[in-house]
């Protein structure tokens, strides 16, 4: 099963960082988020002579007296003009155990599209507040963001510590008006870390101020916290992408049904289910590239090929005889809206879920949540830009969906306006009917 | 290693869930999209891309040509892994050369404009022409601040250009393909991926790239600090004189404008430790297009660049 190794590769074995971590960050500009990214960037050696030679030279002639680490992450020129960060980017750097994604939103109001988009591929989410404002209606609505959807692990870095004299009342203040708060929510992991960006006081390393925190230092969680539990191992959900067919003589019977696993573990021998057919077979092989695996699991792509010629197309699913979704085309689902126009009932648009595309009818908008109260506002009529709301849909095919809550690639689609062809809406499956 | 997965925790190395998602990318697309081409440059990026594409698809070939600029400065060494990778894969080249369209009026040659400015109404050009829905590129978001904000599916207008402002959000792993007529989608299946990745993917799969990365004996002049190859394309300038030196390429491009390295790195290995204690970053180094203006990426890209 091995596959063959060229005397390169032999020797190359082992050497990358094992594991993965992605994270979304949030907090406004005052709150320091940038210079904390830059910090990390700075403290793990992730940046380069000329990046760090070009953001003094900024700092300098912008006559600060200090080199502005927040400049090492401001994007477009655009951007930098306004002194705000208008978009989702994508920052890397890698210690020797773990590689690292950050996905960087900004935290103003007007921006919860970003907020979702980053959070929507997030392990971890990172909300920042400043230690002298302590929670506001800004960080509380990062947090209901970041449940909303379902980002397992939270981090609450209290930053500007170094502004209060390090003083281990206010870091407890927060810590657990933030837990309070959080009891009402869906957040499986909490740390509440004191820092300060600025003068990288338990960023990367252990702060000497702050002697009465025994904490964990935002790196070292970061680098441990435990996401491979993560995953559903149990439910098999592989939705087919692609079919392949070489039709070369020398694979001429050869059919494969590519895609990347969703969820479970598939096993060699086992009997499925195929969606929404119903036909039934046998996993004959599962294909990575040239060599035969035994199992595959999330996130991996692979080609699976079954047993009986049944006929499976993309948008398909592969799924277990006795555990399997049920086809459905009612859906009940939260929903965040991303653009200006807003949402409305009796609206027609394009579904895309999983490998499966169709279109979808708004039935009823049931509630608006206000993300600062948890208010749910019944009386709403529609849903506009960067809010969040449950609809019912009907669509025209029917969806193999799973809760959101119990897995985020089956639980989850966006809606495309038909005309322009935008992404216009990202839906968080409640449950299907 | 093609990575057996180590199947007692049910756990994917970070460049095999990589892997993984590059994979998933390359699928989407050659389901949903009429006419996808891959960009390849010969460099090390789009080398990594055909490997992903072939695994995608294997053992079906792969369901897309492939398209190279080449600028009439390739370096030929180059141009030979390019033919050897086409060759073994079987697929469809296709070139469009910046001096046909110098010919064809496609593009002005002043003089002072660089090749690889060029490229851009030759890449558009060609996309046009042979009427391409989807371009695969090499781009990761690790190699400049413009990049950063890029998507995996990076809407072009009907002029080729990209409008940083007026992103399709990309959630989960649900890409938006939809398209108007005229209008393209660039393809970045290497977004998550740093240059590390790229170099740790190239030892691990054992694959050909060109021996210009590696360290070898060039003759070499003196330019606006960088080291650039001695070459017909490459007339000296006063004062600059040609000596012998151990060198690599950190990128491959226009030879007019690419810079090497002096290095004594002849194996992966090697360049990779190189990397990691290197503290200049690989476009900063060597390449003179990024070095005109801090916003050069930015502008070339809202051009239609790669």
């Amino acid at each position: 099963m091995t596959p063959e190794m060229s005397p390169v590769a032999e020797e190359h074995a082992g050497r990358a960082p094992m594991d993965l971590l992605r994270f979304a960050t949030a907090g406004s500009v005052d709150d320091g988020k940038s210079t904390l990214i830059g910090r990390l960037l700075l403290d793990s050696k992730s940046i380069f002579e000329d990046q760090l030679e070009a953001v003094e030279a900024t700092s300098h002639s912008k006559g600060y007296d200090y080199t502005d680490l927040a400049l090492l992450t401001d994007g477009l020129r655009s951007e930098r003009e306004q002194g705000i960060t208008i978009d989702v980017a994508y920052r890397y750097f890698a210690t020797p155990t773990r590689k690292f994604i950050i996905a960087d939103t900004p935290g103003h109001i007007q921006y919860t599209r970003n907020m979702v988009t980053g959070a929507s591929t997030a392990d971890l989410g990172l909300v920042l507040v400043d230690a002298r404002q302590g929670l506001t209606e800004q960080s509380r609505r990062h947090a209901v963001l970041l449940s909303l959807l379902r980002v397992p692990h939270l981090v609450l870095a209290v930053n500007k510590m170094d502004l209060v004299d390090y003083d281990e009342s206010v870091y407890e203040k927060i810590h657990n008006e933030f837990t309070q708060f959080a009891t009402k929510l869906n957040i499986p992991d909490l740390e509440v870390i004191p820092i300060s960006a600025l003068k990288g006081d338990n960023v990367v390393t252990r702060s000497e101020e702050m002697p009465w925190y025994h904490g964990p230092t935002l790196m070292h969680h970061l680098e441990h916290v435990h996401v491979a539990s993560d995953r559903d191992l149990v439910d098999v959900r592989f939705p087919v992408q692609f079919v392949v067919r070489p039709k070369s003589d020398e694979f001429h019977d050869y059919r494969g049904y590519a895609g990347q696993v969703a969820g479970g573990v598939i096993k060699k021998g086992d009997e499925v289910v195929v969606l929404p057919s119903g036909m039934t077979s046998t996993v004959e092989a599962i294909d990575m590239f040239d060599n035969e695996i035994d199992e595959a699991f999330p996130p991996m792509s692979v080609t699976v090929r079954l047993a009986d010629d049944v006929d499976v197309s993309r948008g398909d699913m592969i799924a277990r005889v006795n555990n399997a979704p049920k086809p459905s085309q009612d859906i009940d689902a939260m929903i965040c809206w991303m653009i200006n126009e807003p949402l409305r009932p009796r609206q027609k648009l394009a579904i895309k879920h999983t490998t499966r595309m169709g279109r979808a009818l708004v039935k009823d908008i049931q509630y608006r949540l206000d993300v600062n109260t948890l208010h749910r506002d019944q009386d709403t009529k529609e849903l506009g830009l960067n809010e969040i709301g449950r609809i019912q849909l009907r669509t025209t095919v029917p969806l193999l969906c799973d809760p959101y809550s119990k897995n985020r690639t089956t639980g989850s689609f966006i809606l495309i306006d038909e005309a322009s062809g935008v992404t216009v809406g990202a839906g968080m499956i409640n449950s299907g009917s | 290693m093609s990575a057996p997965p180590t199947h007692a925790d049910y756990q994917l190395s970070q460049l095999d869930q990589l892997e993984a998602e590059s994979i998933h990318i390359f699928r989407e697309v050659a389901a949903e999209f009429e006419k996808p081409v891959l960009m390849f440059s010969g460099g090390k990026d789009s080398i990594v891309m055909l490997r992903l594409a072939e695994k995608a698809f294997y053992p079906a070939k792969i369901p897309f040509p492939v398209l190279q600029v080449d600028t009439g400065y390739d370096f030929p060494e180059v141009l030979a892994c390019r033919d050897s990778w086409v060759s073994r894969l079987g697929v469809r080249l296709v070139v469009a050369s910046v001096e046909q369209a110098i010919k064809d009026g496609i593009v002005v040659d002043d003089g002072k404009t660089s090749r690889n400015r060029l490229q851009i109404g030759t890449l558009l050009n060609a996309l046009e022409e042979e009427g391409f829905t989807a371009a695969f590129g090499g781009g990761r978001r690790d190699e400049e601040k413009a990049r950063a904000k890029e998507r995996v599916y990076s809407h072009r207008d009907e002029f080729g250009q990209w409008d940083p402002k007026n992103q399709r959000p990309e959630l989960w792993s649900l890409y938006n393909g939809r398209l108007h007529e005229g209008e393209h989608m660039r393809i970045f299946p290497l977004s998550n991926w740093t240059e590390l990745d790229i170099w740790h993917y190239l030892g691990r799969e054992g694959i050909e790239i060109p021996s210009i990365y590696f360290a070898h004996q060039r003759r070499v002049f003196q330019r606006d600090g960088m080291w650039l190859s001695e070459s017909d394309y490459n007339p000296l300038r006063g004062g600059e004189t040609v000596e012998e030196r151990t060198v690599r390429f950190r990128t491959v491009g226009d030879l007019t404008l690419t810079g090497c390295v002096e290095s004594e790195a002849d194996t992966i290995d090697k360049i990779i430790d190189e990397i990691a204690i290197a503290r200049v970053t690989e476009r900063g180094a060597t390449r003179g297009d990024d070095r005109f203006s801090e916003a050069a990426m930015e502008d070339r890209k809202k051009e239609g660049y790669f």
